[in-house]
């Protein structure tokens, strides 16, 4: 465990879909990059999620992120040599009220000023024809047609294994300890020894205030646990990914006919032994309204269920950049529970912004200051 | 290719599996009583379509799934006989299948 | 309840097996308010299935040692401890809430103290053609023979090795049936070994009665030792069993029925879904739990009893039992009035002594543990080969879990429960690492799949939808 490179141009800490994002494009501009992982890539959220790649009811802010990673996904075998199990049938957020159409329908109008095309609103007649399991009272709904999903085990790995490729190492079973800055280089202090690099990416996910506490810099990080259930395979029923904003239900069938249920629910994490436990009142909640919307679904059954250990930021939105505190950390955490498809390029901008001290991709929304204030 | 031992005369128990009626004892689960009326196949295993039966009969191997009265995905070597249930293979008819 | 509380119980033991019913017994009769759980119509687990209610009268067929459990039924009824029958735990998790099912409809019960007593299952037998209908284990004959007295007709052959294989054949031809042969797949090497541990076992009354079960069937019942190699053979049913021996010898049999048994192994899953630390056993080849005196594992609150805790047999299981209640009712009722613990712990020390000899006599050669032909199908459920699995490990995946990048091995209903150990010892055996360094599944519950129909009815609080993350 402790052969290896001790130095690198870059440290990036996790090896989440970020990390193992940020160190792949890192490696391809000529960096040397090291990637610490407490555990293995795809052991927490980036593996465990529902897998959405969606540009879809996304905060305005984060859209320039959510095309150009839209752009990369649709490329996903040409980046890291795996389709990664992506699927585009589109996402659908289904308005089950004229309420919720007009909300819908103001939002598009503003997405549309902003240059943003992405997200059509659909009538009953267009809902129906997407979406044939839905009810007939929705009156429509909003599409966003390029978007699906993927295996998201299956792409970490997938990141992970180009970015070896490309030249990056990876230390996993090693958790950082510590980390400190001397003379224009961080040390990183780690329970197999420590690395150095003049660069760090804090990737670290539900643990990324722990690095951003160690360096003094602390952020209001809260810990979650968003759960999922799969169910038996059910005959075919539905392409797109069906979400319903107001029932708290976010809906995919996979090509094999297993339903994957989820919808932002919580159960309780704990993080430090890398354990969530269930909250099977609001599971049932979920199975509850999707035994109400999907007459096509009363007959299957949940096979598993579990939740991912996440990371969430009070305003829902992540933090990306630099620090405000200490010369050459980076920040690329705090997805709230929809980091996934940002993966792609979220991991471009911070390895341009790593190497080169800047981005044309509007990130400052995302900067870790707009906590102390 | 089972039979029953010759002292166990039990309670008769009438059950209609696929249509048919089939005759089960009091205290036999419906894979015992399938299985001891020659139902030799349960199920079609999902990724391949080969025929499965009851392989555990203690509910840990999933083999021998059957609609009962209804409700799809029972395991059937859990599920005691009562008079009148109706059961439905995976055999020869399409069904959700685990 | 429709309010949203929770029924609460101060011991809840899930498993209805020796372990349970013991466990069950103390607790009850120590005042603490105790639940039994089991998924089966009656108690009994499965070494004493149907102890109160078989249809096989004749006592000579089971023998003595089954309807010994008969007492530990009527012991259990008499303490006042409350059960539930065909009621399948699908939950258990660290705060000690189970999600329980029973006639269709799903609850949530707390627990002050769980006792785990889900016993053990048959180690999974993986060779070409275990699927085919007409393949079963041993132990599903047997409980056929001691649940329905369904005997088996036509061609059958028994194949593996283990005290199981011996007793089930003896029984069939007690109840007058036929067993057409025997393949005895203990190695010649299991003999030496079993000896060098434990030679004093060989003048014990245990190993004597063993020897004499064998020689009762080996009168009536051809018998092939050294069986190096099985494969089923049919076409949407076994219709033959091929076979070679470690002389070469090969032979092909037209069979009915074809059962296989190589020994059992804990059944896992409830416990390692709760949390319940678990680590390779390299004597009895699989994963057993980390629990201390009190038989609590490595979950506060939460004990494992009986075959669980790593294999013994039903007298250990019982004594496992009864330290765990004791255990369990002293954390919570530390005035209660509880028997002495030593005269348990001398019973299971001398229950468990005999282990040794047969752990190592009868602990199946890795060719049926990890199976050579690449055409075997490993993971029952979603039919993973284990050629599949060895082509992922070669592209570099190093355990059961980063499976999931390529393969669906392990994640059907069956939960690894058929699959696992040999995943496992697969995996480890291609990497040439230690099977302890390879892990197991993560397991989640719910541990039985659950119809969305009964989730969805779960009796649920006021305030069932809290924080919710937008998506």
């Amino acid at each position: 465990m402790s052969i290896g490179p001790r130095t690198a141009d870059v440290i990036v800490i996790g090896g989440g879909i970020h990390g193992c994002s940020t160190a792949l494009h890192l490696a391809r501009r000529g960096l040397s990059v090291i990637v610490i992982e407490k555990d293995y890539p795809g052991r927490h959220s980036s593996g465990v999620n529902a897998g959405g790649v969606r540009q879809l009811a996304r905060h305005l802010a984060e859209i320039p992120l959510s095309v150009a990673s839209m752009e990369m996904w649709e490329h996903i075998e040409d980046l890291v040599g795996d389709d990664c199990g992506f699927v585009s049938h589109g996402q659908v957020l289904v308005a089950e009220t004229e309420a919720e159409m007009d909300v819908f329908r103001a939002r598009v109008g503003e997405l549309n000023m902003l240059g943003y095309t992405h997200e059509e609103m659909v009538d009953a007649r267009e809902l129906k024809r997407l979406v044939p399991a839905v009810s007939d009272t929705c009156p429509g709904g909003v599409v966003s047609r390029r978007d699906g999903f993927a295996d998201p085990f299956r792409t970490t790995q997938a990141f992970r294994k180009a970015a070896i490729a490309a030249g990056a190492v990876f230390r996993e079973g090693v958790r950082v300890t510590g980390l400190v800055r001397a003379g224009g280089i961080w040390t990183v202090e780690t329970d197999a020894g420590s690395i150095e690099a003049p660069k760090v990416v804090n990737a670290a996910g539900a643990w990324a205030d722990r690095i951003a506490a160690a360096v003094g810099e602390p952020v209001p990080l809260e810990v979650i646990a968003p759960m999922l259930m799969i169910t038996s395979r059910v005959p075919a029923f539905i392409e797109p990914v069906v979400i319903l904003r107001s029932r708290k239900l976010s809906f995919k069938q996979f090509p094999n006919g297993t339903v994957m249920i989820g919808g932002g629910h919580l159960g309780r994490p704990l993080r430090d032994r890398n354990v969530t436990i269930l909250d099977w009142v609001k599971l049932s909640a979920s199975a509850q309204t999707v035994w109400e919307l999907f007459p096509v679904m009363r007959e299957a059954t949940i096979v598993r269920a579990w939740a991912g250990i996440e990371a969430r930021m009070p305003d829902d939105i992540p933090v990306i950049g630099p620090s405000r505190v200490a010369d050459g950390l980076f920040h690329q955490f705090g997805f709230s529970a929809h980091g996934f498809q940002l993966g792609p390029a979220t991991g471009s901008v911070v390895a341009e912004l790593v190497a080169t001290g800047r981005t044309n991709v509007p990130i400052d929304a995302f900067n870790v200051g707009r906590f102390s204030n | 290719m089972l039979k029953r031992l010759s002292e166990a005369l039990p309670a008769a128990v009438t059950i209609r599996v696929d249509g048919q009626s089939v005759k089960a004892a009091a205290g036999d689960t419906v894979a015992a009583a399938l299985l001891a009326a020659g139902i030799g196949v349960f199920r079609k295993a999902p990724v391949g379509g080969g025929a499965r039966a009851p392989y555990c009969m203690m509910g840990v191997c999933f083999d021998c799934l059957v609609t009962i009265d209804g409700v799809g995905n029972r395991q059937a070597c859990l599920v005691s006989v009562r008079e009148g249930m109706e059961i439905t293979t995976g055999h020869g008819k399409r069904s959700v299948s685990a | 309840m429709r309010d949203g509380t929770m029924e609460t119980w101060d011991v809840v033991v899930v498993g209805a097996g020796p372990a349970g019913l013991a466990a069950a017994t103390l607790a009850g009769q120590a005042g603490a308010s105790t639940l039994l759980v089991d998924e089966n119509p009656a108690p009994g687990g499965q070494i004493y299935r149907a102890v109160t209610e078989t249809p096989v009268k004749d006592k000579r067929i089971l023998g003595a040692d089954y309807w010994s459990g008969g007492r530990l039924v009527e012991t259990f009824v008499a303490s006042g401890a409350e059960a539930m029958h065909g009621t399948t735990v699908w939950s258990l998790d660290p705060d000690r809430v189970l999600g329980i099912s029973r006639g269709g409809k799903a609850h949530l019960l707390q627990a002050g103290r769980v006792i785990v007593a889900t016993g053990a299952q048959e180690r999974p037998f993986p060779i070409p053609g275990w699927t085919l209908p007409g393949v079963m284990t041993v132990g599903a004959a047997q409980t056929l023979l001691k649940a329905s007295g369904i005997l088996p007709a036509g061609r059958t052959v028994i194949a593996g090795l283990g005290p199981l294989l011996w007793l089930y054949a003896a029984q069939v031809l007690r109840a007058g049936g036929t067993i057409d042969a025997i393949l005895d797949t203990t190695p010649r090497a299991n003999w030496i070994a079993a000896a060098s541990h434990a030679p004093g076992f060989l003048l014990s009354p245990l190993w004597r009665k063993g020897l004499a079960l064998m020689k009762e069937v080996r009168a009536r019942v051809p018998q092939f030792t050294n069986v190096v190699s099985i494969a089923a053979e049919g076409e949407g049913a076994v219709r033959a069993v091929t076979f070679k021996i470690a002389s070469g010898l090969e032979r092909r049999m037209e069979v009915d029925t074809l059962l296989l048994h190589q020994g059992v192994v804990p059944n896992v899953n409830l416990a390692m879904a709760a949390g319940a630390k678990h680590v390779w056993d390299d004597r009895q080849c699989c994963f057993v739990p980390v629990l201390d005196d009190g038989f609590e594992s490595s979950v506060p609150g939460i004990h494992i009893a009986g075959d669980g805790a790593g294999i013994a047999g039903a007298w250990a299981a019982e004594e496992r039992g009864r330290l765990a209640a004791i255990a369990a009712v002293r954390a919570l009722r530390p005035e209660a009035s509880l028997p002495d613990d030593q005269a348990f712990r001398q019973l299971l020390s001398r229950h468990e002594r005999g282990r040794a000899f047969i752990d190592a006599l009868y602990l199946p050669p890795a060719s049926f543990r990890v199976p050579e032909v690449d055409g075997t199908v490993v993971c029952r459920c979603e039919e993973v080969t284990a050629g599949e699995i060895r082509k992922v490990v070669a592209l570099g995946c190093e355990g059961p879990n980063q499976m999931k990048a390529f393969l669906r091995c392990g994640m059907g209903p069956c939960q690894g429960r058929m699959c696992g150990l040999t995943v496992s010892e697969l995996i480890a055996t291609e990497r040439g690492v230690p099977t302890a360094d390879v892990g197991y599944y993560r397991l989640r519950p719910p541990v039985k799949p659950i119809a969305l129909a009964e989730l969805a009815q779960l009796p649920a609080g006021d305030e069932a939808t809290k924080a919710v993350v937008r998506l």
